[in-house]
Formats: structure tokens, C-alpha cells, sequence
């Protein structure tokens, strides 16, 4: 086969895939922001690239270095005082923060805390954690600002509460502003505060996870500092802590020595190995190329940038998309409920219907607390013009769905496949390749 | 536009109740508007028989496309008998809520328990809100 044709061939197929280097990537939560090239140059670099696994610290004092460095700043931004560079990716760093907290518990001998406190509004994955973690999940009502409740809080708090897992600003994008009193409540009763650090990206530079009082959180290396995802990874979750909950993070650590790295293994109240080697390196290289190359005040202006873009986007959306709990932070979480009473068209055919003018479609039906969610979040590397033309498409669609519902109840048309059977997806899982499949 | 029988009950969780030919048991499953908003039913995991449950107790979980919900007991009893025909064919669940796609007979243990649902006409105001 000559060469052009397998060019062809891949080209093709990246061409019926949608990616952010092809345009705006509007899922909420997810922080698909571009991930500039320098990254991918950097973590390409032979001496990166090549280095095996099992080389002998001395022979790897440049990647351990980078490791260290990128410890540090990323404890400077989150305002911890150590840090495990080893989860893959978000969930593992969830599960990794909250193995923490059952190691420092069980270090005090307080063995009576079996439950973990989480908002209604929370991503899937917290639940998720808490169970497999072994502890029990108590679920915390949202207010009507769409934040904690602090009654819900102090009627659940005693000392059986591990802690409480709260992303701030939370899934609406809403920053919880009382935080502070939160965090005394939950210390006070002896829990420990746990940050899902999904949403960083709209504090990164200007305010800091402990600074409000945060004992744990766990970094999106591959949302907030910008190393590709979405392709089922490889991410990387680093989990920062307090001091008084650095003895148990995972196995090995890293230390400086004068002016050598090595890995520290011997860590007795470590909640032990958590990834293959030291984690994910070559998303760590991005990621410290990244922070390098914006500096502490671009750091700041990403952050800034990031929740303009989105104030920006809901100004132009909220007439026609109202927001339940107003406009967020760096993301906002719409309804299409109106829209679906009056029209029938609902928000799963909307964002079907964007595939047609060339977007991405967006987190639907999540957060879970708002009916016919649809959650944008633009990020901070658009252009105006970008966000004006997603903003013109979903108003044009609202126009359709008014005048020609059907248009968008059919949706998508423009696609190599349309509208694909999602509950036979499910229900039948086809899963694994099969040379006798006829397909 | 969702179906609401006048024959039946429903609770504030977008079950419903229905009558069978015994006085002391009843028929539950999901309304027409539960399994609309839910969208396709990929899986629905049940009880079994002889598992007893009081009011508001989880008694199964059920699987669609957009989420996972739990759904809770209307009344307290006992299982007398689930539907079998979802496990293998789930879409009934979508199709004929009140038919085919019923999902737990009931043992009443308490009648004045079934006072408290709400009749068609409040579970219609409810859904409208």
C-alpha cells in the first residue's frame, strides 16, 4: 500500500471526529481548553521520551527534577504543602484523597467515621468513590442559589462523618462563597474538607483550594493545565494535602537531596502504590510546560479570561436558555425546560442538532438538579468571534425548534451516522471486535 | 401529554399503584412522565421475592440512558412477585409502563398507607409544576 493512501486514511478518519484543534469544545466540566503544541514538543523530547522506567535515579535527575518542580508549583497554586504526582487521572485522584482521609482517621484511632458528606449537585465520580473507598455517601441538599445548604450540613455533622467532598466553584459553576464557615463546621466535628479540583480553572492564580480551608484536593492535570484528554487519557489526578496529611501519601515520593532528586520510598503510614512507576510522566511534562510558559501572572489571567469568556456566553444565551441558578463562573449550567413545554424539542435534540452546525455537543442532563440541564463551558482559549458563533448556532436552533421542530428532533443530518439508537447502545453492549461481525 | 389513568395511584416519586384482585395487594411500577423524562430504560434492577421493604425504602434501581434513579417503596410489604420480562426486554418499561412494564406485586401491610398517594388529578398538578 503506498503511503499517501495511508495518510489519506488517517486523515479521514480524524476529519469524522471532532476535536478542539477543529473548533469550540463546549463540554461543561470538562475543561476542554487547547493544549498548545510546545506541550506536545516538549514531552516528546528523546531524553523525556526515551527514558526507560527502571533507570537508576542518578540517570534520571532531569525528569525527577521536573517532577519536584512541578510538585511545587502546582502546591503553590492549590495552596498545599505536599503533593502525590502518581493518580492517572481525576476518579483515581478522588480515590486517592479519600483513601487519605480513611489512613488519617485510622492513624488517630478515630475508626467510628464511616460517612462522607456530598451536595446533590456533585459529579458522579464523588458517589462513585466513596463507596469503593468503603464509606457510606450522604447525600447534602443544595440551596436555592444553587449552593451547600448549611442546615443540610449541620443536621448530618457528628463524629461519624469522614469529611465532606465539595468542588468549589461547584458543578452549577458556582463559587461557594460560604466556604470559610463551611470549612469550620466540617473541622470542627472533626472531618476533613476534600476539593474536587474539576472546576480550578476558574480560581487558578486568584484564590487558593487551602486557603479556604481545604485538606485535600485533587488537580485535573489534563483539564486546568491543559494536556489533552478526551480520548480516554492518558490524564493525571495529583492530590495536594496539608502537612498534618502528607505521611500517607502514596508510595514512592519524591525528594531533593541537595542538589539531586531521588524517590523516597520509605513512607510507613503511606496509603501505598497507586499507579504503575511515578504516574502518567508524559502528561506531567505538558503540564510543567504549560505553567513555565504562563508564568504566575498568566496563570491569574487564564482564570480571569476563562470566566469573562463564560460571562460573556451566558449574557448571549440566557434570554433564549434561561439559567436556573444564574450565570456561573467559568461554566453555566442552562435549561431547556421551557423550551421542551413549548416546543417539545428537548435538550438531548439540541445538542444533537449542534453536530449539524460543527460543534461538539455539550454536557446535557448533568448536574442533575437542573431539568433538561444544558451546561456550556466556553474556556479561556477563545475568541469572541468563536463563542458569537456557538451562541448564534444554539440561538439559531431555538429559532428551529419554534418554527420546524422537526429539523431538530431528527438531528443530526450532516453527520457520517445520525441519530444512533443510544438505549439498543446500551442495552445490547457490543463492545470488542469481532472478525465475524459483517460490519 | 403523559398518560395518567384515573384508575390508579401515585406517590410523589413518579410511581404509580394500581389494584389487582386481592384487597391487600398491589401493582408498582413507573409513570408514563417518569419513564419519558428518564428516555430510554437500559436496565432496571429488582427485588426478590420476599424481600420486605417500608415506605420510602429503595427497592430497586433503574438504568436509562440519560441517568441512573432509585426508586422507592409507596407503600411498606412484602414482595410478592417482580417482572421478570424487563430483565430481558427493558424497553417495556418505556413502551407500556402501566402493562407490560409493571415491575413489583406488592403485599399491603398497611392500607391506611395507601390513603396517602395522591389520585390522578393531584399527581397531574404535581407534574405540572
Amino acid at each position: 500500500m503506498p503511503e499517501h493512501e495511508v495518510v489519506r486514511h488517517y486523515t479521514e478518519i480524524s476529519l469524522k471526529n471532532h476535536h478542539v484543534d477543529r473548533a469550540l469544545y463546549p463540554l461543561g466540566s470538562c475543561t476542554m481548553k487547547y493544549n498548545p503544541k510546545v506541550n506536545e514538543q516538549m514531552a516528546r523530547l528523546s531524553g523525556f521520551a526515551g527514558l526507560h522506567p527502571f533507570a537508576p535515579a542518578e540517570a534520571a535527575q532531569g525528569a525527577l527534577g521536573l517532577m519536584h518542580e512541578l510538585g511545587e508549583l502546582l502546591c503553590e497554586v492549590a495552596g498545599m504543602d505536599s503533593i502525590s504526582l502518581q493518580p492517572a487521572a481525576g476518579a483515581q485522584g478522588e480515590l486517592t484523597g479519600v483513601l487519605l482521609m480513611r489512613a488519617y482517621h485510622r492513624a488517630r484511632g478515630d475508626e467510628g467515621r464511616r460517612r462522607v458528606l456530598i451536595p446533590d449537585s456533585a459529579h458522579g465520580t464523588n458517589p462513585a468513590t466513596v463507596a469503593l473507598a468503603g464509606f457510606e455517601v450522604v447525600e447534602l441538599r443544595s440551596n436555592e442559589a444553587g449552593r451547600l445548604d448549611l442546615d443540610s450540613l449541620r443536621s448530618v455533622l457528628d463524629a461519624d462523618v469522614a469529611g465532606l467532598m465539595l468542588t468549589n466553584p461547584n458543578t452549577l459553576g458556582v463559587f461557594e462563597s460560604e466556604i470559610l464557615e463551611i470549612s469550620e463546621l466540617v473541622h470542627g466535628s472533626g472531618g476533613l474538607m476534600y476539593m474536587d479540583g474539576a472546576n480550578l480553572n476558574a480560581l487558578m492564580g486568584i484564590a487558593r483550594p487551602g486557603d479556604m480551608g481545604y485538606d485535600i484536593v485533587h488537580l485535573n492535570l489534563h483539564k486546568t493545565f491543559s494536556t489533552p484528554h478526551g480520548g480516554g487519557g492518558p490524564g493525571a489526578g495529583p492530590v495536594a494535602v496539608k502537612a498534618r496529611l502528607a505521611p500517607f501519601l502514596p508510595t514512592p515520593g519524591l525528594k531533593k537531596e541537595g542538589e539531586s532528586y531521588a524517590l523516597d520510598w520509605d513512607r510507613p503510614e503511606s496509603i501505598g502504590k497507586i499507579h504503575g512507576f511515578y504516574g502518567n510522566f508524559g502528561v506531567l511534562v505538558r503540564a510543567y510546560t504549560y505553567l513555565r510558559m504562563l508564568g504566575r501572572d498568566g496563570v491569574r489571567e487564564t482564570a480571569e479570561a476563562a470566566v469573562l469568556n463564560n460571562a460573556y456566553m451566558s449574557a448571549r444565551l440566557e434570554e433564549r436558555f434561561p439559567l436556573p441558578y444564574g450565570r456561573g463562573m467559568h461554566e453555566s449550567v442552562y435549561s431547556g425546560a421551557e423550551l421542551k413545554r413549548r416546543t417539545g424539542v428537548k435538550t438531548l435534540d439540541v445538542a444533537k442538532r449542534l453536530l449539524d452546525y460543527g460543534f461538539h455537543a455539550p454536557t446535557i442532563y448533568f448536574p442533575l438538579i437542573v431539568s433538561e440541564a444544558l451546561m456550556t463551558e466556553p474556556t479561556e482559549t477563545e475568541t469572541r468571534e468563536e463563542l458569537d458563533r456557538y451562541a448564534d448556532a444554539l440561538i439559531a436552533i431555538a429559532d428551529e425548534a419554534e418554527h420546524d421542530p422537526e429539523l431538530v428532533t431528527g438531528a443530526p443530518h450532516a453527520t457520517p451516522v445520525t441519530r444512533l439508537d443510544e438505549g439498543r447502545a446500551g442495552r445490547r453492549l457490543d463492545v470488542r471486535w469481532s472478525f465475524d461481525n459483517d460490519a | 401529554m403523559s398518560e395518567i389513568p384515573e384508575s390508579l395511584k401515585y406517590s410523589e416519586e413518579h410511581e404509580y399503584i394500581g389494584p389487582t384482585d386481592a384487597d391487600d395487594e398491589v401493582i408498582v411500577g413507573i409513570t408514563d412522565y417518569a419513564q419519558g423524562e428518564l428516555g430510554d430504560v437500559v436496565y432496571v434492577e429488582l427485588p426478590a421475592p420476599g424481600d420486605t421493604f417500608r415506605r420510602m425504602d429503595v427497592f430497586g434501581t433503574i438504568e436509562a440512558v440519560k441517568a441512573v434513579s432509585e426508586m422507592y417503596s409507596p407503600v411498606s410489604g412484602e414482595v410478592l412477585a417482580v417482572n421478570e420480562a424487563i430483565d430481558e426486554d427493558p424497553a417495556l418499561v418505556n413502551s407500556d409502563p402501566y402493562g407490560a412494564g409493571w415491575m413489583v406485586r406488592f403485599k399491603v401491610e398497611d392500607a391506611s398507607e395507601l390513603e396517602e398517594l395522591l389520585s390522578a388529578d393531584a399527581y397531574r398538578l404535581l407534574i405540572e409544576e
